[in-house]
């Protein structure tokens, strides 16, 4: 704790996360309207008393929209950090482990990590229908091999440790040895690398949106508010400007929050500290 | 006599350790270094003896250190010197050379090319007059084809050839001073009387005042002509090496020199040898005894037949197995209840791999170990475990083999819950703790609040937790200061005596070995060439390789120094690297007398020993 008092890096994330994972819970007090109501009086106004961000092309509440949007970033983001990491730990671990299985793992893994993330994952969402549980399990298969690579090559190298060979001597066996020795070593890289898929999946949940290869477009997301304000960007830059305000918000928060965990988790950082 | 060359007035060295404290490391310490003289200074770690090398060659980082005092190089005061004339000290006046020589090259430039530039940095000379020189150099350090080797680059040289480039590159612009700071402490035993021939020779023909760094007596007495005994930053003791060597006054010198094992010391005795201990405050020495007869004749503990172990270097898509890394070749050796077996041999002659052999922690390629009538090779997981409870093995380093997430307690218990023993364990713990002399309120501590020593005494607690019949230990006291070396071998000869241990002790260390073992096995490239009691072995050697790693161990004793050995050029271990089509030759033993056995060696043997 004392090392993340010592980094405003962690403070500053975290806050700004905070933050907006609040405005996400609370999205139905804090919107002014129904985020998907309908009102053709009031269509492509500018940011007024009434709507505060301005209103799109059927007249929906912008503001209300990117409030209900976190709410999607948010998801996506944590669900696919989350289910990535606990997916690529456990492959990581048994390519690290397994040597039969090492080979043709990391060659499936190799496999995915050659198709661009965004390809794989609207090739993904385009087998099924967009939904969030979609949008999440193919953002998720395309980043699990880069979490697969950091666990092995920490699995890898911990086997080498004498204190690992004392273990196996002693007679642990190996499941007592991962939970034992293996795992706790390897949850300060993986913390580290969860916070940077978390940015990531957010950025791909909205070009999916974007495209219209992701979240249905009534669904107040990110991306499908850009989508929607794209063809007019020149003359109602709002539709566009607040979203993408709030998306880059969000991201930046969380790679802060990355940078800083990886620095207070560094063990070479915390001497100098 | 000469006047200094090297002159260091109360030489003090202090270290910022945050917040604008200082821990003063060096405590005003003068000494000076003559012509042609090898003056070495001599300590364990932390004693501040490298700290002085770096701070007299102005190498440590001025922001964060203090040095203060005088080092005068003829009437030049260093100290206060200009940066940019400095730097042109370093090289001219002084040349340095350091410990590690796998790291000191650049492996992407040729050795020609790093010596050319090293020699044209100090010398306005061209190219080709600088590779001219550069090829005098390498003859100078005697590497032989020195004009096609050149060419090389260093990853076509073994340790102890880059060490001697490294001599080579300092020796480049004829600097006044050497200061070698532990330059042999990387090597094998063989490599390193060869290097410590070659700095002496090359000291005499050079005029070189040589200031040696080293933790090791034995180096010391092979070529210091005088010795300072640095001790946490005070030089408590300085003299010509042999009244040091016959006559050491300071309490801490005669705990040094009683740690240092002597070479032939045990002879006339059968059984292993305790180290004297030397109280630190009062100087004095208790006389060590043979320890007592513990070899149980009736039990064997061990049965190793034909054990060979192999690694498949692989390569290209598929995995095509290109070579045989012939680490372990047919060994055999059986080893009784109570009994330490050393297998000594250079780094890479497959002695540790015959120890993870054993319990299987490398997996074995052929051959038996029969441990309790069963055979280890060929068990299941789960029987393996079980098997297991009567052979646990001590590591090398230390540091790496205690996990440092866990307390000391839960390392020691780890092997305890892995078969079941809950009830009590704590109990144990406390009792294993005390046993290898730590005291049970440890239990709480974590590794890194424990000094090398002491984890290494956690370390044999773990092992003995299931109470095994037999101990692998791996250079279980090679990363240890002398001092400290002595207590962990001296513990282990009493956990021997009371609890009838076997030991298989693994050790590159010729003198630790004839003081710990009853009886030793050589390896040379995966195979044990002479085998048997150590009397006899260190007696009567009678393999030529076994006879040249006794020759080359440095002895503890300056009068020995006369019969200089001539000049080789490197006779360093060969490859153990086979093509896959490799059928090692069938080999014979002869015995020379009861228990003792020696390879029937061929005849590149008899060539390479007498030419030496």
């Amino acid at each position: 704790m004392a090392a993340v008092s010592r980094r405003p890096t962690i403070a500053i994330g975290a806050t700004l996360f905070a933050t907006m994972a609040l405005l996400a819970v609370f999205a139905p007090l804090l919107g002014t309207t129904d985020p998907t109501a309908i009102n053709p009086t009031a269509r492509l106004q500018w940011p007024s008393a009434e709507h505060w961000f301005g209103t799109d092309m059927a007249g929906r509440d912008i503001y209300s929209r990117v409030i209900y949007g976190a709410r999607v970033s948010l998801i996506v983001g944590v669900s696919v950090a989350l289910l990535a990491s606990v997916f690529g730990l456990f492959i990581g671990i048994l390519a690290g482990f397994i040597r039969g299985l090492d080979g043709v793992l990391m060659r499936i893994m190799d496999g995915l990590m050659s198709i661009p993330s965004i390809l794989l994952a609207i090739a993904l969402v385009a087998l099924t229908q967009g939904s969030l549980a979609s949008v999440i399990t193919a953002i998720t298969i395309a980043e699990v091999p880069r979490v697969t690579r950091v666990i092995r090559s920490v699995v890898l190298s911990l086997r080498e440790q004498p204190y690992v060979d004392a273990a196996i001597s002693a007679g642990t066996t190996t499941p007592m040895i991962i939970l034992r020795h293996i795992l706790p070593n390897t949850l300060a890289p993986l913390t580290v690398q969860a916070t940077y898929l978390c940015a990531s999946a957010m950025i791909i949940e909205a070009v999916l949106s974007f495209v219209g290869a992701g979240m249905p477009p009534s669904t107040p997301s990110w991306g499908n508010i850009m989508a929607e304000g794209r063809a007019i960007w020149q003359v109602r830059l709002n539709i566009v400007l607040f979203p993408a305000l709030f998306l880059s918000l969000t991201v930046l928060a969380v790679n802060l929050l990355g940078d800083g965990l990886r620095d207070a988790l560094d063990p070479r950082a915390q001497r100098n500290a | 006599m000469t006047s200094p060359i090297l002159n260091v007035e109360n030489l003090k060295v202090a270290f910022n350790v945050g917040d604008d404290r200082w821990r003063q490391i060096v405590h005003g310490i003068s000494f000076n270094v003559r012509e042609k003289e090898t003056v070495a200074i001599v300590g364990e770690s932390g004693s501040g003896k490298s700290v002085s090398a770096m701070a007299l060659m102005r190498l440590l980082p001025e922001q964060s250190t203090r040095v203060s005092g005088s080092v005068r190089l003829a009437d030049k005061e260093l100290l206060t010197l200009h940066e940019e004339q400095m730097r042109r000290v370093r090289g001219d006046d002084i040349a340095m050379i350091f410990q590690e020589p796998m790291t000191s090259l650049n492996p992407v430039f040729t050795v020609g090319f790093q010596l050319v530039e090293a020699i044209r940095l100090h010398r306005d000379i061209s190219r080709a007059d600088a590779r001219m020189e550069a090829k005098k150099l390498l003859e100078k350090v005697r590497i032989s084809d020195a004009d096609t080797r050149l060419d090389d680059y260093p990853d076509a040289f073994s340790g102890g050839m880059r060490q001697r480039v490294m001599i080579a590159m300092a020796l480049a612009c004829n600097p006044k001073v050497l200061i070698a700071d532990e330059p042999t402490t990387a090597l094998d035993v063989t490599i390193q009387a060869e290097i410590l021939d070659l700095i002496r020779t090359l000291q005499d023909e050079e005029r070189l005042a040589v200031l040696f760094i080293t933790h090791d007596m034995g180096v010391v007495a092979q070529i210091a002509d005088r010795t300072l005994v640095m001790y946490e930053g005070n030089i408590v003791e300085q003299g010509p090496t042999e009244r040091l060597f016959r006559s050491a006054e300071h309490p801490y010198t005669r705990a040094l020199l009683a740690a240092v094992p002597r070479l032939g010391e045990s002879a006339g005795h059968t059984r292993p040898m305790r180290f004297p201990v030397v109280d630190i405050e009062t100087g004095k020495v208790d006389s060590p005894g043979e320890s007592p007869d513990t070899v149980d004749d009736g039990r064997t503990v061990l049965e190793v037949v034909d054990l060979t172990t192999r690694y498949p270097i692989t390569s290209g898509v598929f995995n095509r197995v290109i070579l045989n890394v012939h680490a372990v070749e047919k060994i055999s050796f059986t080893l009784k209840a109570g009994e330490t077996l050393a297998l000594v041999g250079e780094s890479g002659c497959g002695k540790s791999t015959t120890g993870r052999s054993i319990l299987r922690l490398t997996q074995p390629t052929s051959g038996s170990v029969i441990v309790n009538g069963n055979d280890i090779v060929s068990l299941g997981p789960k029987q393996l475990r079980e098997a297991r409870r009567d052979m646990q093995m001590v590591f090398q380093d230390p540091f790496a083999s205690l996990n440092p997430r866990h307390t000391l307690g839960d390392a020691i218990k780890e092997p305890l819950y892995a078969h079941g023993f809950k009830k009590g364990a704590s109990d144990r713990v406390a009792d294993l703790l005390t046993r290898v002399g730590l005291t049970p309120d440890m239990s709480r501590r974590y590794p890194h609040e424990l000094s090398g020593g002491q984890r290494q005494r956690v370390c044999i607690a773990r092992a003995l937790a299931l109470e095994p019949k037999l101990i692998v230990a791996d250079e279980p006291v090679a990363a240890l200061d002398a001092s400290i070396k002595a207590k962990v071998v001296n513990l282990m000869l009493d956990l021997q005596a009371s609890m009838q241990l076997a030991y298989l002790f693994i050790s590159h260390d010729m003198a630790v070995v004839e003081r710990i073992s009853h009886r030793v096995a050589v390896m040379y490239l995966g195979e044990i060439v002479e085998i048997g009691p150590r009397s006899a072995v260190f007696g009567n050697p009678q393999h030529p390789y076994t006879k040249k790693l006794l020759s080359a161990v440095p002895e503890a004793d300056p009068s020995t120094r006369s019969k200089k050995r001539s000049l080789s050029t490197s006779t360093e271990l060969k490859s153990p690297f086979r093509s896959v089509d490799y059928r090692p030759p069938a080999r014979t033993y002869r015995t020379v007398s009861k228990g003792h056995q020696v390879q029937e060696w061929g005849e590149e043997w008899n060539k390479e020993f007498y030419c030496m």
